[in-house]
């Protein structure tokens, strides 16, 4: 209101406090909440309906519409869980490699030396601008164009040989994701070397500390707050993409229950079993990654688990009774 | 080390230091000297050119002209003839490493405890056993009053503190020359105090420093030479009561009247 009104104007409103008297406070309510909420809930009764129950006419025989039996079958079968194995080594393999690699890669493309900067520039620029399908695929076939690989005096002697042609395939998939992976990884790094204070490297340049020094000590246990969230994505993404390996012969997860499915021809159970390990990995490794968020979170502001765990995990603290929550009545 | 007629030596020696960044010239010839135990105070409008130098002294800044001495020897340079080398990293950190450094901004390591901000350098840098190392932080966060703070982050604790840890880790280096870049200008006024009576400890025990600074109370008591600096240039130098309290240029009485 522009005017201060009078107090006759103001008959009508309830009168104001008297002094002692407690006033109840009711916070705002929500019913959009409340009305999304139901509307959810009635979605999800659908889903786990056909999901659980529902069945379809399939070849004259009336069967579940997910196949929940076929996805029992295989889902701790043998072949599968191999392929796990594979899917999880190749994921390690690849981002061991592509995290060195892009520290590296950030660390040159920060560098005083032009020539450092330039050489990560083209490494980014190639391995960001073409798919990495194309990639593995180009790795995979590497041996047709370089037979041999060999470290020695360049034109001169070499000592050592590896011949491309008998390097395993899961060698050249991790490696070949680790490589395409150490340009985005390096990218992720420089964002974080980048965005540690200034004034933290003067500080630690006034102690007499040198470049690489202030970098390990200084600037990287900072910039690691902001490169774990990417990271970690970076992690679970790779979980995924190394299913591409099943392309050059590489029998991870994907590549198992493919091998299955197309000899039964239960080819959706058997992507649901794929694709329930996927889900399993990824929730691990999201648990993990919490905790280390929260360990270089230190000298900062706490990472905050989602509001969902949280409501869960303090009604959990209700349900578990504590010696020291019990009423007076039941100690008296 | 060059000698001084009352047998006073210089530890820092400027002559004609040039300083630009970009088409700015911020340094447009300094002169100037600090004798040894000698707390010299910057003042001047922000502007002038007082925080450059100060960052030149310690190499920081790279100068473009003149000449800048440390305890006789040419910062980040090595004169050979008539040309001038600059010199290389290991060399500059090592200079770096007898300077110490306090920045208006604290700029204390945010993921290491107290006691590891002041034992980095030793041990890192100087190469000190870490018992050692953690002995001497000791005492000097006893020191400066923090004795009970060593375990803590610096998030946990106030402006007036975190510059004092800074102020520790700067002596923790046993710097011959201290260099102080408004050391309370990010400080809330209730925590100057604490901070200025650190500074004023290092003062009377000889320390020399080099002290950019707004307090002109600070200036008139603890330094012993006034320079006051507008617009990349000296434009007054003297004794404290001379400079603050008869000011021979225009500049710097307009100046004064402003802050006091």
């Amino acid at each position: 209101m522009a005017t201060p009104t009078s107090p006759r104007e103001q008959s009508g409103s309830p009168s104001p406090a008297q002094h002692g008297e407690t006033l109840k406070a009711v916070s705002l309510r929500h019913p959009g909440r409340w009305v999304s909420a139901a509307v959810l809930l009635v979605f999800a009764a659908m889903l786990v309906h056909s999901l659980a129950f529902s069945t379809v006419e399939r070849g004259g025989k009336r069967e579940q519409r997910f196949q929940w039996d076929v996805v029992g079958q295989y889902l701790f079968s043998g072949r599968v869980l191999r392929g796990l194995v594979v899917t999880l080594e190749l994921t390690l393999l690849a981002m061991a490699i592509g995290i060195v690699l892009g520290i590296v890669l950030a660390i040159m493309r920060l560098s005083p030396n032009p020539v450092m900067t330039t050489v990560s520039w083209i490494y980014i620029w190639f391995f960001r601008g073409t798919p990495v399908f194309v990639q593995l695929l180009f790795w995979y076939n590497i041996a047709y164009i370089f037979p041999q690989f060999s470290l020695g005096i360049p034109f001169g002697p070499s000592f050592v040989t590896i011949d491309l042609n008998t390097v395993s395939v899961f060698l050249i998939a991790g490696v070949g994701l680790g490589l395409n992976e150490g340009a985005y990884m390096a990218e992720i790094v420089r964002a974080g070397i980048i965005s540690v204070d200034e004034g933290q490297v003067e500080a630690a340049q006034s102690v007499g500390m040198r470049r690489l020094q202030t970098l390990r000590l200084v600037v990287l246990p900072q910039a690691m707050r902001l490169i774990i969230p990417p990271t970690g994505n970076e992690i679970i993404s790779m979980l995924k993409t190394s299913s591409l390996a099943s392309v050059i012969a590489v029998i991870e997860l994907l590549g198992a229950v493919q091998q299955i499915y197309a000899v039964t021809y239960q080819t959706i159970p058997l992507l649901m079993v794929a694709s329930i390990w996927y889900l399993a990995v990824t929730s691990v490794l999201t648990v993990g990654q919490f905790f280390i968020e929260r360990r270089y979170s230190r000298g900062a502001a706490r990472p905050r688990l989602p509001w969902i765990w949280r409501k869960l995990g303090q009604n959990l603290r209700y349900i578990r009774p504590r010696s020291d929550t019990l009423s007076p009545v039941a100690q008296s | 080390m060059t000698a001084h007629a009352d047998g006073k030596t210089q530890m820092v020696y400027a002559e004609g230091v040039r300083k630009s960044f970009g088409r700015v010239e911020a340094l447009k010839g300094i002169d100037l000297t600090v004798f040894s135990g000698e707390v010299l105070c910057l003042i001047g409008p922000s502007g002038s050119g007082k925080s450059t130098f100060l960052r030149c002294i310690n190499h920081l800044e790279k100068i473009d002209g003149g000449a800048l001495y440390v305890d006789g020897e040419l910062v980040g340079y090595r004169r050979r003839g008539d040309k001038l080398y600059e010199l290389p990293e290991r060399e500059v950190c090592h200079t770096r490493s007898a300077i110490g450094m306090v920045f208006q901004r604290f700029n204390l390591f945010p993921h290491m405890k107290v006691l590891n901000n002041v034992t980095v350098g030793p041990i890192r840098v100087k190469g000190v056993p870490a018992a050692e190392a953690q002995d001497q932080a000791r005492r000097l966060l006893e020191r400066v009053g923090l004795a009970d703070k060593v375990n803590a982050y610096p998030n946990e604790l106030s402006g007036g503190q975190q510059q004092r840890v800074a102020i520790a880790r700067a002596l923790a280096m046993e710097p011959k020359l201290m260099l102080f870049d408004e050391p309370t200008s990010a400080l809330d006024p209730e925590l100057v105090g604490d901070v200025l009576a650190v500074m004023q400890d290092l003062a009377q025990e000889g320390r020399t420093m080099v002290v950019v600074t707004h307090e002109m109370g600070f200036a008139r008591e603890v330094g012993d030479a006034v320079v006051f600096m507008d617009a990349g240039v000296v434009v007054e130098a003297g004794p404290p009561d001379q400079v603050l309290g008869d000011p021979q240029h225009e500049r710097t009485r307009a100046f004064l009247s402003k802050v006091l």
